[in-house]
């Protein structure tokens, strides 16, 4: 068994003037990972907390900024670590802040043609039970217009779509066949899951922590109850992080199979669609059939898990598991010599090993663009370090490249799953509860679609004062314009699927 | 091509047999929880553990709102745990909706609106063009335009940012119509609603015909609820 790894959390105050250039040597020369923006209204004063994690060891870097509450002006990092944009974004929309040399704030996560304006839903004043008074409808609202050029035109298409998919708008700027790029509008799904938790129990807040994005839900839950296990100062039971580890993979598997169902669905090719949802629903049957819900639901439990296994069902689920695994290689075989499928694929949504550094992208999609980060890796839990597995990586960043990690994932996840089920030692599956007071900590995972942090701070009632979610598809969603830019109409869905983007857990 | 042609059929039916037989698979529901007659302070238990107010007893009666159930799982791991049943065909037609009348049962086309879902219950009626469930081989289609539309199937709480599309896409469709409202959160507002940017389930919104109950319902008992609204059930 490998030593479970120690975890250095830096702490640095940094002046003012000081964050940018501290945040991009942090983010461009150490080669940090950007985790997030958290911004916390307390009491009397902000507080913006920049977390970093070190991409070689384990290892953290909070960059913390405080300042007197009325004054609500910070200097912009996005300029030098790209994927800060969107958070500045999102704390500029919910809670009112200014970021000096951000391009472009406002009608971000609140539309503006639903809400008035200056509504800052996260400020600790605002009453999140009360309905608010919506935006009257300006009639003459039109998308913003980049390309201007003979015959160039807007194509909007969402936020209800001719299939089953979604809620995403997208405008896509065209001049006839070809598209020249496509702005994504999301957020349809916003329901305030930041803000409701407030003032709830942990045990209330899990249950939205596992159905804000229930198609990856056992990893949120997981990320969700290692942030309040560190603030409690309880650790699951040996057995119960080895049984999580299995039951995080195989919501990965499960995952997997269904991003590959949506790939092959969008290349239109029918009958490799059919055996990919063949798969998904058989590995929905084990987790049903396993734990009693098809989507991994009220397992999880801050301390460990709310229920025990016995070793024949673990080894029953993996022995169905690896049966459907053999599914998905004879599926991948097949897929790697169809012609008229690797076409589509092929060259198709690149994005550079440059890009997708710059933009901190996560999960499958960066590891096909060479960017091996994989937080069970490098910042292990749960019992991550003492488990074989290999991470898969891709060069090209294309369509196919994604596909290739996906497949490759999924055999991976396999091979934990079958030594977590016989390794998993005797033992208690949950901690007791103490009495500790309130605290802040940060959990974190790799969810299915990638890394994914979240941030609770309790109070002294142990009700959540603050609890912030960002998800994987947040920082993918943000690099999705890297892969779209000149291609052909018919071509979007494929890119779309490729990326395994999920709208609702980057809306929240 | 030939490979694919072989694989097709080598896979053979895997259609269930539901609606004219039982499914008897394992795995195919996430099940509910089943009322019946506790002592009080037992059937006070249960209550007082549920998050989203499922349960609620008179005396040593338990009565279950199926509308409002998540599957959190706190009443089946109680001391005295609620008993549980596999079963799913939960779905109703609402008091004052109405299912569609005979017209045309074998051709029936659905537009998806996802206002606020979360995910799991999108991916469950994605779920029914499988081969496992096959409904086509029902009558049943999934149709692109609100013009088109007999049955408008509706997932989430609907959040304030869908509502002008969700009520757009109503409007849209051409009588006689039908909707129905799938999982906990479109009957309830389930874990999110209601608050200031969710509503508490879609009979807020739109007129709502037929209620499918589940956190997420599975796909037979969408499939259900589709016979249901049809008036084939």
């Amino acid at each position: 068994m490998a030593a479970a790894p120690v975890f250095h959390e830096r702490i640095l105050q940094c002046a003012k003037d000081k964050l940018a250039e501290l945040c991009a040597r942090l983010y461009a020369d150490e080669n940090c990972g950007f985790a997030g923006l958290i911004v916390e209204e307390r009491g009397e004063e902000w507080e913006l907390r920049y977390v970093f994690y070190q991409s070689d060891a384990p290892g953290w870097v909070h960059v913390v900024q405080r300042c007197p509450l009325p004054e609500a002006v910070f200097p912009s990092i996005s300029v030098r670590v790209a994927p800060a944009d969107w958070h500045e974004r999102e704390a500029a929309d919910l809670f009112g802040l200014k970021f000096t040399g951000h391009p472009y704030l406002g009608d971000f996560i609140l539309h503006n043609d639903v809400w008035q304006e200056n509504l800052c839903p996260m400020r600790k004043g605002f009453d999140a039970t009360q309905p608010v008074r919506r935006r009257e409808p300006d009639p003459d609202w039109k998308p913003r217009r980049i390309v201007h050029a003979p015959g160039a035109f807007v194509m909007p298409v969402g936020p209800v779509f001719s299939g089953i998919t979604e809620s995403a708008h997208f405008q896509l700027e065209t001049v006839g066949e070809d598209v020249i790029r496509a702005f994504p509008r999301l957020f349809y799904n916003y329901r305030a899951v930041e803000k409701i938790a407030e003032g709830r129990s942990v045990d209330d807040v899990l249950l939205l922590a596992e159905r804000f994005s229930a198609t990856t839900a056992f990893a949120h839950a997981l990320g969700f109850c290692q942030a309040a296990e560190r603030i409690l100062g309880i650790e699951a039971p040996p057995r119960a992080r080895a049984l999580r580890v299995l039951l995080a993979e195989l919501e990965r598997l499960r995952h997997h199979a269904g991003a590959i169902q949506e790939i092959c669905e969008s290349t239109g090719l029918a009958v490799a669609a059919s055996q990919a949802a063949i798969l998904e629903e058989e590995l929905l049957r084990i987790s049903a059939a396993f734990c009693g819900h098809r989507y991994l639901f009220g397992v999880a439990a801050v301390g460990g898990l709310t229920r025990d296994f016995a070793d024949a069902a673990c080894r029953d689920c993996v022995a169905q598991a690896e049966e459907a695994g053999r599914g998905l290689d004879r599926l991948e075989r097949m897929l790697r010599t169809s012609s008229s499928f690797l076409d589509r694929l092929e060259e198709v949504g690149i994005v550079s090993h440059e890009d997708a550094r710059r933009f901190s992208l996560a999960g499958p999609t960066a590891r096909a663009s060479g960017l091996v980060r994989d937080l069970r890796a490098i910042q292990p839990y749960s019992g991550y370090e003492s488990f074989g597995f290999d991470v898969p990586r891709e060069e090209e960043g294309d369509g196919y490249a994604r596909l290739r990690v996906l497949f490759a994932e999924a055999r991976q996840s396999l091979r934990i799953m079958a030594q977590a089920a016989n390794a998993s030692p005797r033992g208690a599956v949950r901690a007791a509860r103490t009495n500790a007071s309130g605290g802040a900590a940060l959990g974190w995972v790799e969810a299915p679609r990638g890394a994914a942090f979240h941030w609770l701070r309790l109070g002294k009632d142990g009700s959540v004062e603050r609890y912030r979610i960002v998800p994987p598809s947040f920082a993918n969603w943000r690099g999705f314009h890297l892969a779209v830019e000149k291609f052909a109409f018919q071509d979007f869905p494929i890119m779309l699927a490729s990326f395994a983007l999920s709208a609702c857990e980057n809306d929240r | 091509m030939s490979q694919w042609i072989l694989r097709g059929l080598r896979t053979g039916i895997k259609s269930t047999r539901y609606p004219e037989h039982a499914e008897r698979a394992m795995g195919v529901s996430p099940g509910f929880p089943v009322a019946t007659r506790r002592t009080e302070q037992e059937a006070r238990a249960l209550v007082a553990l549920c998050p989203t107010r499922a349960l609620a007893h008179a005396g040593e009666e338990l009565a279950v709102d199926y509308r409002r159930c998540v599957h959190c799982y706190r009443c089946a791991r109680a001391d005295a745990p609620m008993s549980w049943a596999d079963d799913f065909e939960r779905s109703a037609v609402k008091p004052g909706g109405k299912a569609l009348d005979g017209a045309f049962e074998r051709s029936i086309h659905i537009l998806v609106v996802d206002a606020g879902d979360c995910g799991a219950c999108l991916n469950e009626v994605r779920q029914l063009n499988n081969p496992y469930y096959n409904m086509h081989r029902l009558g049943f289609f999934i149709t692109p335009t609100p013009r088109q539309a007999d049955v408008l199937l509706v997932v989430g709480p609907v959040t304030e940012q869908m509502r002008v599309a969700l009520e757009k896409a109503y409007a849209g469709m051409p009588g006689p119509k039908c909707v129905m409202a799938v999982g906990a959160c479109a009957l309830s507002g389930g874990v999110f609603g209601p608050s200031f940017t969710a509503g508490s389930g879609v009979a807020d919104v739109i007129p709502v015909d037929v209620e499918v109950p589940g956190n997420p319902p599975p796909p037979l008992a969408i499939l259900h609820g589709l016979l249901v609204a049809t008036g084939r059930k």
